[in-house]
């Protein structure tokens, strides 16, 4: 599409998406990071994340309030994370 | 075989019903459970969030689960996201089976699992013009883990 930016994507890219109040304090509901390599679950990317703006520190301040998915899957702090994987990161679900 | 869809538009419970039995002899019963958008508090309008794609999948794997626990001839999951107003349906479970129990155990379960294992959020939005986000409640979790 003309005028749009294409970025390449890194070897080290992960998408990450977000939803619903933290969706609003990042201020984003997707983006694409490349976090350094010793970054290695979603507990050590929470904390990464949230020191990229006030925004994400504001959303991540308190991460037992958050909940996350790798490839669509409900998954621990624990979960180990991967270049390509899709994380999602919201708050408790509260539907039906 | 289950019928999932997360749709904004409204649904017809007396159709989706129609069709879980349509050219059937064998089904017994059908268990319902529909979700309506109650106005508690002088709410004006519920919004709901989900996340596309893993909503879809967790509630084809939460169907799954109610197909291998109970005998079921079919399910229909149907949740709307999108501004939903007072009184207006916000999800819709069937359960049919050659007998009662099972439609009626396999509809609550899928209801209760639904509500914690589905990616969903909602947003109540009141007639003075705040919004604030539903927080997630113990009970739920309560009533979701009780099926082991």
């Amino acid at each position: 599409m003309a005028g749009s930016v294409r970025f390449r994507r890194r070897a080290d890219a992960m998408d990450i998406l977000y939803f619903a109040w933290v969706r609003q304090k990042v201020g984003t509901g997707a983006e694409r990071v490349s976090p350094p390599p010793e970054i290695a679950d979603i507990a050590g990317l929470m904390g990464w994340l949230s020191t990229r703006s006030p925004g994400h520190a504001a959303a991540f301040a308190n991460p037992k309030q958050i909940r996350a998915a790798v490839n669509q899957e409900f998954c621990a702090p624990d979960r180990a994370i991967r270049a390509g994987d899709e994380i999602a990161f919201f708050p408790p679900v509260t539907g039906g | 075989m289950a019928t999932i869809r997360v749709q904004e538009a409204p649904f017809d419970q007396a159709a989706e019903t129609a069709a879980l039995t349509a050219g059937r002899v064998d089904v017994g019963g059908v268990a319902s459970f529909l979700g309506l958008c109650r106005a508690d508090d002088g709410l004006a309008a519920l919004v709901l969030e989900h996340y596309p794609g893993m909503t879809e999948k967790a509630l084809g794997d939460i169907a799954a689960e109610a197909e291998s626990r109970w005998p079921l001839t079919g399910c229909t999951v149907i949740h709307r996201y999108g501004r939903i107003l007072p009184s207006e349906p916000i999800v819709l479970v069937l359960a049919a089976s050659r007998h009662r129990t099972a439609a009626l155990e396999a509809c609550a379960f899928l209801i209760d699992w639904l509500k914690t294992g589905a990616p969903f959020w909602k947003r109540e939005e009141f007639a003075d013009g705040h919004s604030r986000w539903v927080e997630a409640r113990e009970s739920d979790d309560a009533a979701a883990a009780k099926w082991g």
